[in-house]
């Protein structure tokens, strides 16, 4: 069946216009072939006697279907080559681009391995979870079968005792369901607020950013909720309750015996900024690093370098950390304060400072942090950038030695080479114990921080 | 240059007659587009083919006309006028399969057909949309001074358009270096002229806007060139633009296969006894110019360069899929071809 | 780039002495340019852009073509593939639909479909927009159509910056521009500096800076949506303004830059929104920052009718600074 356009898959044969013994000749019409769109004579690319039908007229078939067997003028007849097959690029050429049109469509992508809505739907209806059901299909894709099998395992074998339940379906969205801005949806996972918890102000009672920062800032803490940590484990140095009285008692006496000094820089974010919006991109959005990070692991790496910033004022002298753990200052719900340590800060890679930090302050608002993260910070680092403020100029905690204040990114006008730009800045405040350090260390210790973010890349 | 155009893309053997290159060149035509419409029989060419069997006589003609410094511009049944003005049969394959060695990277196809350096600027699909195009190139180089010609082909159809008046009005009222080579092969797809035109004599109808008007047997190639010639001499010397209704015939269909209702088969078959190769053939072996050696040896030749064209276009590697985007914008000096 | 105090000379001009100035100038500076359409030699141009040009330049690179789009169009075309380096007027872009075969059967796809050879550098400037009671058919926004096209590239300047510097760019590019000129701007009078020249065509670019919400817009639309800004700026919600600039290829970087940082944002176009430019951008805007909105999106947009005659009726079409005061404000409140 020859190819008559470019929108034709298939002919029927209407009729033959020679018979079988005939001798053709090339250009010789020797069948009606109807195409979808008209009846069209067809021709002969050969010279030879027809052999035998291969067709009979009323049927359809594929183009590339031989239509009849020609015999050459003066060949054997087990030579013959099909009608349609062209003489030039041979019979086994025509062949061979019938097999490439028979290669299958392109096979889904891996990472569709979760399997298409309607899989999902079906999945669903049968009380089965998918991420548990393994896929056969190309790539591991899930298949129908695959679902129907999880399924029918799972009633085999929990038929007698367990409930539908055992393998319930995720539960519908509840027809109130709270609607929740995606930009809050994200807040509210970085700070670990129950969105259901969450009041909503917006357009039909829609969550936005600022309900989720209400709720994380605001009262409602619940017993099992508050901030738990061994009481009396570690008599120092940061209360372990975060209880008011207890951050009161602490406040009071380091503003009282440590002489503070305060050193600060305004550091250009602009190539943190590119290149974290650069990396980003290529993250899961789970994964995605902020800049607060990237500010930590560069105070972490600057405290390496400076250690005499890095450690403990007792007993009327200065005692080194054994290492750089950062403590982060996280307010929780009850408006109370902790600061639980990064262990090894300066040791973890990026991505890794992020993920510990997003889990340190979701675990420090659930009340689950563990002992030894609130014994030993070496250096505390307080951001309070996503409470909207400047600037940080705050109280160590003793008996540290320094702590680093970070404001939020701000849009500055920024002289660079004599032209003014616009670039994100922070503003980096460093409160330095004076028995400990002088305002030169603090200074040296900012720039190595400033330093740090002009390459991000080496974070 | 000024000599004519060679015709087809292999040297030819020993000394030939100039009627002898008028029909190597019209065989070379006529031999390529037969190979093409059995290849898309197989399956190997896809898309649209539109074949100008019967029409070569216009292509070679025409093309004996102009020097290296002219340019064309033609339609989508242009495989004809690529091989008259000297693309060579290999990389005309390689596009018709789709080939990165093909004269447009495979991105052109059977329609469209380029190559800059012979000043060769396309096939255009658009009915009559060759036209502006055709009529800016003869402005550039009357702006710049320069004595080339451009050659436009396009069909009866495109008279019907628009375009097609606008820019015979804007050549002739600018006297711009353009030749109008209208190709009335009677039928606009299946709309016989007819059936479309309220006046069908349309070198009458191109005179009217003040143009040098001829129109030729567009089966008799020897017509054809001498028309083209004094028409070019024509244009080239300042004379302004120049119409030519060249009445010739398709003998296959519009495109690949057609129902063959709006035209019965008595007419096509009246038609082909004026093929255009077979009329010269007969002239030239009347005037002892040529014999059936000398023909079936013009044929066995071009057949074995169309094998050659073949094989190489079934060898030839794809445009790499990574470089789907490319030629979207120009690309920096240095890059592509 | 100077460091020098003194502040640069600054001459008073317009909209249309600024578009003027960047044709002289390209046609004083590249022999190989000339100036081509309806009315744009004796007449001085429809819009009077081209006034004295004629005068200057004469008939061989001042050229007045009859009323045939297509033709002049494609020979713009034509003649760019050639070497030279034509700037054609379409009087406005309702005409330009008379040559809308050219511009994308020809100038879109040539370099593609010739595999890289045939390069168009080619610059078209149309008229386009609404608001002077011209009614239906000389009143369209179809720039997003062209933004539509791969093969082009498209831009409309909103100020006398941009007025002066975008056509110089869009000649040096090898490839076709279209320039789309808004009616309703030629009269807009300012300070330019004395020596204001080519400015990129690629970037959009912050006209105003906030942190409440974002509104994007471009053309002829900018003057009104800074008006608006203005008035949400009294009311204490400070609006970012994004002018587009280029309409293809967009500037994504800037868009979602501001969006990221405001969560929110307004698009003022004054195309229809079915099936447009400004459908596009709150796409991507929602492909690249869902996860930073707090807000939906919202567009001002022309209302979904042929452009009426009557003024009541046309200012009621098109989008008016109270409209965009107004849907910022649901968009923040």
């Amino acid at each position: 069946m020859p190819s008559l356009g470019a929108d034709m898959d298939a002919g029927t044969l209407v009729e033959w216009l020679v018979h079988e013994g005939d001798t053709v000749r090339r250009g010789d019409p020797m069948a009606v072939i109807d195409t979808d769109k008209s009846a069209i004579e067809v021709e002969s690319f050969d010279e030879g006697v027809v052999e035998s039908f291969l067709v009979e007229p009323g049927t359809r078939v594929a183009v590339g279907t031989p239509l009849a067997r020609l015999t050459p003028l003066g060949a054997a007849a087990e030579e013959a080559p099909a009608l349609s097959a062209p003489p030039a690029p041979g019979p086994a050429a025509a062949a061979a681009s019938r097999e490439a049109a028979r290669i299958p469509a392109p096979r889904r992508p891996a990472g569709a391995r979760i399997g298409t809505p309607p899989l999902r739907h079906h999945a669903a209806e049968l009380g089965v979870d998918l991420t548990k059901v393994v896929g056969t299909g190309a790539h591991g894709t899930i298949t129908r079968a695959d679902i129907d099998r999880a399924a029918a395992e799972a009633a085999s074998s929990g038929a007698t005792s367990a409930t539908p339940s055992a393998a319930a379906p995720p539960a519908p969205a509840a027809p109130g369901a709270p609607r929740v801005s995606p930009y809050a949806r994200r807040l509210a996972r970085e700070m670990g607020v129950d969105l259901t918890k969450v009041e909503g102000s917006g357009r039909e009672g829609a969550v936005r950013a600022d309900d989720v920062r209400a709720a994380a800032a605001g009262p409602g803490p619940t017993a099992e909720q508050a901030p738990v940590a061994e009481p009396g484990a570690e008599p120092r140095p940061v209360a372990a309750s975060g209880s008011r009285a207890t951050i009161a008692a602490l406040m009071s006496r380091a503003k009282r015996e440590i002489p503070h000094y305060y050193v600060a820089q305004t550091v250009d974010l602009t190539p943190l900024v590119e290149w974290l919006r650069r990396t980003n991109k290529e993250r899961p959005v789970s994964e995605r690093i902020v800049a607060a990070a990237a500010i930590l692991k560069a105070a972490a790496l600057a405290a390496r370098e400076h250690p005499e910033l890095n450690g403990f004022w007792l007993d009327d002298g200065f005692v080194p950390g054994d290492d750089v753990h950062l403590g982060i200052a996280v307010h929780v719900r009850d408006g109370a304060l902790v600061a639980p340590a990064i262990h090894h800060t300066a040791d973890l890679t990026l991505p890794e400072v992020m993920a510990a930090l997003r889990d340190l302050v979701k675990r420090a608002r659930a009340g689950r942090l563990r002992r030894a993260e609130m014994a030993d910070p070496t250096l505390t680092v307080s951001d309070l950038g996503d409470q909207g403020v400047e600037e940080v100029i705050g109280v160590i905690y003793a008996p540290q030695v320094a702590l680093l204040g970070v404001g939020r990114v701000v849009e500055r006008p920024w002289a660079v080479d004599q032209m003014i730009g616009v670039r994100p800045t922070v503003r980096l405040t460093l409160s330095g114990d004076h028995r400990a350090t002088d305002g030169a260390a603090g200074a040296r210790f900012l720039n190595t921080v400033d330093r740090l973010l002009q390459h991000p890349e080496e974070l | 240059m000024s000599g004519p155009q060679a015709v087809a893309a292999t040297p030819t053997r020993g000394p030939m007659t100039h009627r002898g290159e008028l029909l190597r060149g019209m065989t070379a035509i006529r031999l390529f587009e037969e190979r093409c419409v059995e290849l898309y029989s197989a399956g190997l060419i896809r898309g649209f083919l539109h074949v100008a069997i019967g029409e070569e006589a216009v292509a070679v003609g025409v093309m004996q006309a102009l020097t290296e410094e002219d340019a064309v511009v033609s339609t989508y049944r242009e495989h004809g006028h690529a091989l008259a003005r000297g693309l060579p049969m290999d990389v005309v394959m390689a596009e018709m399969y789709g080939k990165v060695t093909g004269c447009s990277r495979g991105r052109g196809g059977s329609m469209h057909l380029f190559d800059v350096s012979r000043r060769f600027y396309g096939g255009n699909a658009i009915v009559g949309g060759g036209l502006p195009l055709a009529i800016g190139l003869g402005l550039a180089d009357k702006m710049r001074g320069r004595t080339a010609v451009t050659a436009c082909f396009f069909g009866d159809g495109a008279f019907a358009e628009g375009e097609f008046h606008e820019c015979v009005n804007l050549a002739a009222l600018w006297q711009l270096p353009v030749l109008f080579a209208c190709e009335n092969n009677l039928y606009a797809m299946g709309t016989a002229i007819a059936r479309a035109q309220a006046e069908t004599d349309l070198a009458l109808r191109a005179a009217s806007y003040g143009i040098a008007s001829w129109a030729v047997d567009g089966m008799d190639a020897v017509a054809v060139e001498t028309s083209a010639r004094h028409a070019v001499d024509r244009i080239r010397n300042g004379g302004g633009p120049c119409f030519l209704e060249l009445r010739t015939y398709r003998f296959r269909a519009h495109s690949m296969y057609d129902p063959d209702r709006y035209r019965d088969k008595a007419e096509i078959a009246r038609w082909r006894e004026r093929d255009p190769i077979d009329l010269l053939v007969r002239q030239m072996t009347e005037d002892g110019e040529v014999t059936s050696d000398d023909v079936d040896a013009i044929n066995a030749e071009l057949n074995t360069e169309i094998d050659k064209a073949v094989a190489a276009a079934e060898a030839a590697p794809l445009e790499p899929v990574a470089d789907l985007a490319r030629f979207v914008h120009s690309e920096p000096e240095g890059v592509g071809r | 780039m100077t460091t020098t105090t003194t502040p640069a000379r600054t001459v008073e001009t317009t909209y249309r002495e600024a578009m003027r100035e960047a044709i002289r100038e390209a046609l004083r500076e590249d022999d190989r340019v000339f100036l081509m359409g309806e009315d744009v030699g004796k007449y001085g141009g429809c819009f009077a852009v081209s006034l004295g040009l004629l005068e200057e330049f004469g008939p061989e690179r001042v050229r007045d073509t009859p009323l045939s789009e297509s033709a002049f169009v494609g020979a713009g075309i034509g003649a760019a593939i050639a070497g030279m380096r034509p700037i054609v007027e379409i009087m406005t872009v309702n005409f330009s639909l008379l040559a809308l075969d050219q511009i994308i059967n020809n100038a879109a796809t040539l370099l593609h479909m010739s595999g890289g050879q045939v390069q168009v550098p080619l610059v078209i400037r149309m008229t386009t927009g609404a608001g002077r009671q011209l009614a239906a058919q000389h009143s369209h926004s179809l720039e997003g159509w062209y933004a539509h096209i791969p093969g082009i590239k498209v831009v409309a300047p909103a100020t006398l910056e941009d007025a002066r510097g975008m056509l110089g760019t869009a000649l040096a590019d090898p490839d076709p521009v279209l320039l789309f000129e808004h009616g309703s701007l030629y009269n807009m009078g300012g300070t330019l500096r004395e020596d204001a020249g080519p400015v990129d065509i690629h970037r959009a670019v912050v006209r105003r800076q906030g942190r409440d919400l974002t509104l994007i817009s471009y053309g002829g639309s900018m003057p009104k949506t800074l008006e608006a800004a203005g008035t949400l700026a009294a009311e204490g919600i400070e609006a970012e303004v994004v002018d587009l600039r280029s309409l293809r290829p967009l500037d994504d970087e800037t868009i979602t830059t501001s969006v990221r940082r405001t969560h929110r944002a307004v698009v003022v176009d004054e195309g229809w929104r079915s099936g447009s430019l400004s459908s596009e951008i709150l796409a991507r805007i929602t492909e690249q920052c869902f996860y930073d909105l707090d807000s939906p999106l919202e567009r001002v947009c022309s209302a979904e009718v042929p452009i009426p005659y009557a003024k009541h009726l046309e200012d009621a079409a098109l989008p008016q600074p109270e409209a965009i005061v107004t849907a910022a404000r649901r968009v923040v409140g």
